[in-house]
């Protein structure tokens, strides 16, 4: 903007000022600019450390299961099997009741008073931090489902998905505390999102007659769809990356076993162990595996925007 | 206060659809309208007129139930519509809305096929009949059926905003309901849009009870046959303002022969 | 019931549907309705869910609370831990850590982050800059918090970069202000955006520069969400373990100064309760009770500030 050379300029503005209103401005660039230096740096340096491992063993680093520190073979099958199981099955859980749980703190269930409360007690619940939670896991959770997961196993044994006999830590109790990681995410995100829709569309729907489910089921969610699917999207983005819960439960075992109830391993959980006393080769592997956990967790959070970009209710 | 809920001849010779009993409407502890006492008959076109903040598009809500939706709204007194008091607790809000359809100020059809627009409210009150011929009957009768035949499958929001309002006019009205609410359904469209709307308004008349809200009174003149004029006053506490109804009747006594002089100046233009 | 509509509508050829032609029920509430009845199962449905999403959130409030409350004695806030195997011990040390570590990450964080929210919010066009800053953030924010942790281990503790030391309380606050400054880069631009832009123009009119209208109108006015989102931000990175755990490690001491390796209240909960012995396991409830503590301080905080924000 050509300010001081307009006509309506009184006094030209000293040097002073505009070296001040430049400066700032420059500041202000050089200061959001390090978040995307901040970014570069994050997968230039894990790129580079894991080149190593890369060379090693190629993309079959990426199907075999074997971590064998001393023999210095790695294969990181497990842990990203365990990744992907654990939060996917974890999101399965999650969604309907998250979903649910917004819906009735929308829609007029019970008085306005009562679901702020709730809508605070579920926000609360979002900032408990995940090591507290792997703390309650450990000392509670787990050990009052062990009776139930062994009576799992008796009966349903023969299923390879609980063939062995639960231990303690193990993949399902990592499953059940990321749901309850996960619940507040996409329960506060799918209410925000059915708060969003415009008051006009839910009088169109009671209007033509909807039952208050007839209403929320053809015509609320659906026109709520793009923000909840984004919501999820990122939960389980938030899921593949949680670590503390999720090492503190999970058993960390790099042995591959198809069973929930057998310990197992995720990406994170790895790093988290190993990464800080690891030398070498291993140091390369685990950046390799962290390297997947990376761009995993990019696309799902690349596809959560896309997502909401491209379902977006188009209301005037 | 004086209330004054007059009937010409004409009005009393025809069955009565809705009555209103001194309905008191309030948001929370706030009064939105106090004491309206009004009897809409069958087969008519009534028109609310009155400046903003008077509560005319509150008192029509509440016709359908719809004011449920909004937290904290409550309402004293009775509405009656054939016989039953629609908000003694037996009545289902949900049926009262399959017999009472409603048109918003602002167009809101579905994000859905323009197909489906129709066929969503048909399809929830069990419609037994052959639903293409619903749509086009429905669509044919808004007047918007030569606009959009060739693209039922696409978006409803796809449309201009005359076309829009059109289509919400044959969603309320492919329902068969007995009684159709109009709030302000013109406010936000252009001249020739609005005139359609007003043709489709008259050729109403008859085969449904219609009340509409409106602000502009020459559409009012134009377009109903009984009109009940809202204002607002200063509440009783001084602080806040309430509405009150105070004349209905024909609406070419409330035009040319009004009986208060609040009417006679709002009618003339004097404000609002 | 009767059906009146038909009274009028039987001669008009463009009607094609009359009420014939739908469920006609009477309009009192009827249980046997489908949709009524499907509705009451759906609403039991919903009402479990809710209660299923809340129902964690009580368990683990209450035994924090009940169990690590009970743990509560001043001990605790004056005395180190005690080695494992021994019995007593407190947690002063990784209290004061976490609140040094967390404060390193502040004063890095918060700068950074209001500097880049301020440009997105008043500087920004829509060019490709501006583009890859906001996507920056939003990606920065997605990567797993254990990343940022391997990042500056990688960076700074590994290369001995600072001073020759390794392992220490700045490498922490530097892996948490990574996974704060998204976080406050977002709450600083929707802040500004929520300023109404009357207020700028009325600062541009009397003939205030740029930089005096951001500094001395638009922030001042956006101030108080700015502060609230802030304060989550830093109550949110105190409990953030995963990028401690080989950054500033974990010490049995007291701090031994910034470039030294520092205990938090956090990493102290992850090392202690896996141990198999019930005084560690103790220290580390009490922590945890503590650090629930801070979160719901900082929430009923940002809850007054929003209700005095509002007047």
């Amino acid at each position: 903007m050509a300010e001081s050379a307009s006509p309506f300029t009184q006094r030209r503005r000293t040097w002073k000022d505009r070296a001040l209103d430049h400066g700032f401005h420059w500041l202000s660039v050089v200061l959001a600019s390090l978040v995307g230096v901040v970014l570069i740096a994050i997968l230039v340096v894990v790129f580079g450390g894991s080149l190593e491992a890369m060379v090693a063993y190629g993309f079959n680093f990426l199907i075999r299961s074997s971590w064998d520190p001393i023999n210095n073979q790695y294969g990181a099958f497990t842990a990203i099997y365990g990744t992907l199981v654990s939060s996917i099955l974890a999101l399965l859980i999650a969604v309907p009741l998250g979903v649910g749980s917004a819906v009735f703190i929308t829609e007029a269930f019970l008085p306005f008073g009562i679901r702020k409360i709730i809508g605070g007690m579920v926000e609360l619940l979002a900032a408990i931090p995940s090591v507290v939670l792997g703390l309650w896991a450990i000392f509670v959770m787990e050990p009052t489902l062990r009776p139930l997961l062994s009576d799992i196993h008796e009966t349903l044994g023969w299923i390879p998905l609980f063939s062995t006999a639960p231990m303690g830590p193990g993949m399902a109790p990592a499953v059940l505390i990321l749901v309850v990681m996960l619940l507040p995410i996409i329960t506060c995100i799918s209410r925000d999102t059915l708060d969003q829709v415009p008051v006009e569309l839910r009088f169109a729907a009671y209007g033509v007659g909807s039952s208050r489910w007839q209403s929320i089921i053809k015509i609320i969610l659906p026109a709520a769809i793009s923000g909840i699917a984004g919501g999820v999207l990122l939960a389980l983005g938030r899921a593949m990356g949680e670590t503390m819960a999720v090492t503190m439960i999970i058993g960390n075992s790099t042995n591959f076993s198809f069973s929930l109830l057998a310990p197992g391993n995720t990406i994170a959980s790895m790093l988290a162990n190993q990464f800080g006393e690891a030398d070498g080769l291993q140091v390369s592997a685990l950046l390799y595996a962290a390297l997947v956990l990376m761009v995993l967790t990019l696309l799902v959070n690349l596809l959560a925007e896309w997502v909401v970009r491209r379902l977006r209710l188009h209301y005037s | 206060m004086n209330i004054l809920t007059s009937h010409s001849p004409e009005a009393r010779s025809s069955s009565t659809c809705l009555e209103l009993e001194n309905v008191t409407i309030r948001y929370g502890r706030q009064e939105a309208v106090r004491n309206v006492n009004m009897r809409i008959p069958s087969g008519k076109v009534t028109a609310f007129i009155g400046p903003s903040g008077c509560g005319k598009s509150t008192v029509l809500r509440s016709i359908n139930r719809l004011n449920d939706l909004i937290p904290g709204c409550t309402l004293a007194g009775r509405v009656i519509f054939q016989g039953h008091d629609l908000y003694s607790s037996q009545i289902d809000p949900v049926q009262v809305r399959r017999r009472i359809g409603m048109v918003f100020q602002k167009p809101n059809p579905f994000p859905k096929s323009i197909y489906e627009n129709i066929a969503y409210g048909a399809r929830i009150n069990g419609f037994r009949g052959d639903m293409d011929a619903l749509v086009e009957g429905s669509l044919r009768q808004a007047a918007v059926w030569e606009e959009c035949k060739d693209k039922l499958a696409e978006n409803g929001l796809s449309l201009s905003g005359g076309q829009q309002q059109r289509l919400c006019i044959a969603r309320a009205i492919s329902i068969a309901p007995e009684v159709i609410l109009m709030d302000e359904p013109c406010s936000a469209l252009d001249p020739i849009s609005t005139g359609k709307i007003e043709d489709l308004v008259r050729s109403m008349r008859g085969q449904f009870t219609v009340v509409i809200v409106t602000h502009n009174l020459q559409q009012a003149y134009r377009i109903s046959d009984l009109a009940g004029f809202f204002n607002v006053i200063p509440s009783s506490d001084g602080f806040s303002k309430v509405g009150v109804m105070e004349e209905f009747g024909d609406t070419s006594q409330i035009f040319n022969a009004p009986r208060q002089d609040t009417t006679r100046d709002y009618v003339a233009g004097r404000f609002g | 019931m009767q059906s009146p509509s038909n009274v009028h509508s039987k001669d008009d050829l463009s009607v094609h549907a009359s009420r014939a032609d739908f469920d006609s029920a009477p309009l009192e509430y009827n249980l046997l309705l489908k949709h009524n009845r499907e509705g009451i199962i759906y609403t039991l449905l919903a009402g479990l869910f809710a209660s299923s999403a809340i129902l964690p959130l009580l368990l683990v409030l209450g035994y924090v609370i009940i169990k690590g409350g009970s743990l509560m004695n001043l001990a605790l806030f004056t005395q180190l831990p005690s080695p494992p195997g021994l019995s007593g011990g407190g947690i002063a040390n990784a209290i004061l850590g976490t609140f040094v570590v967390t404060g390193i990450a502040s004063l890095i964080a918060i700068p950074i982050g209001v500097g880049g929210g301020i440009y997105i919010a008043e500087y920004s066009s829509s060019g490709p800059f501006s583009v890859f800053v906001h996507y920056g953030s939003n990606v920065l924010a997605g990567v797993p918090s254990i990343l940022c942790g391997v990042f500056v281990y990688l960076i700074v503790v590994s290369t001995r970069l600072l001073f020759g030391e390794s392992f220490s309380a700045v490498a922490g606050g530097l892996a948490l202000a990574v996974i704060m400054l998204p976080t406050i880069i977002k709450t600083t631009d929707e802040a500004l955006k929520l300023v109404e832009n009357d207020l700028r123009l009325a600062a541009m009119a009397v003939g205030a520069s740029k930089v005096v209208t951001v500094l001395r109108v638009t922030l001042p006015a956006a101030f108080t969400p700015i502060a609230t989102g802030a304060l989550l931000g830093i109550a949110r990175a105190a409990g953030e373990t995963a990028p401690l755990i080989f950054t500033a490690l974990f010490a049995f001491y007291w701090p031994e100064g910034l470039l030294r390796p520092i205990a938090t209240m956090s990493v102290l909960v992850f090392n202690y309760s896996i141990m198999p012995y019930e005084a560690q396991n103790q220290l580390a409830l009490a922590a945890s009770f503590l650090l629930v503590m801070l979160i719901l301080l900082a929430n009923l905080l940002v809850h007054q500030l929003g209700r005095l924000a509002r007047g």
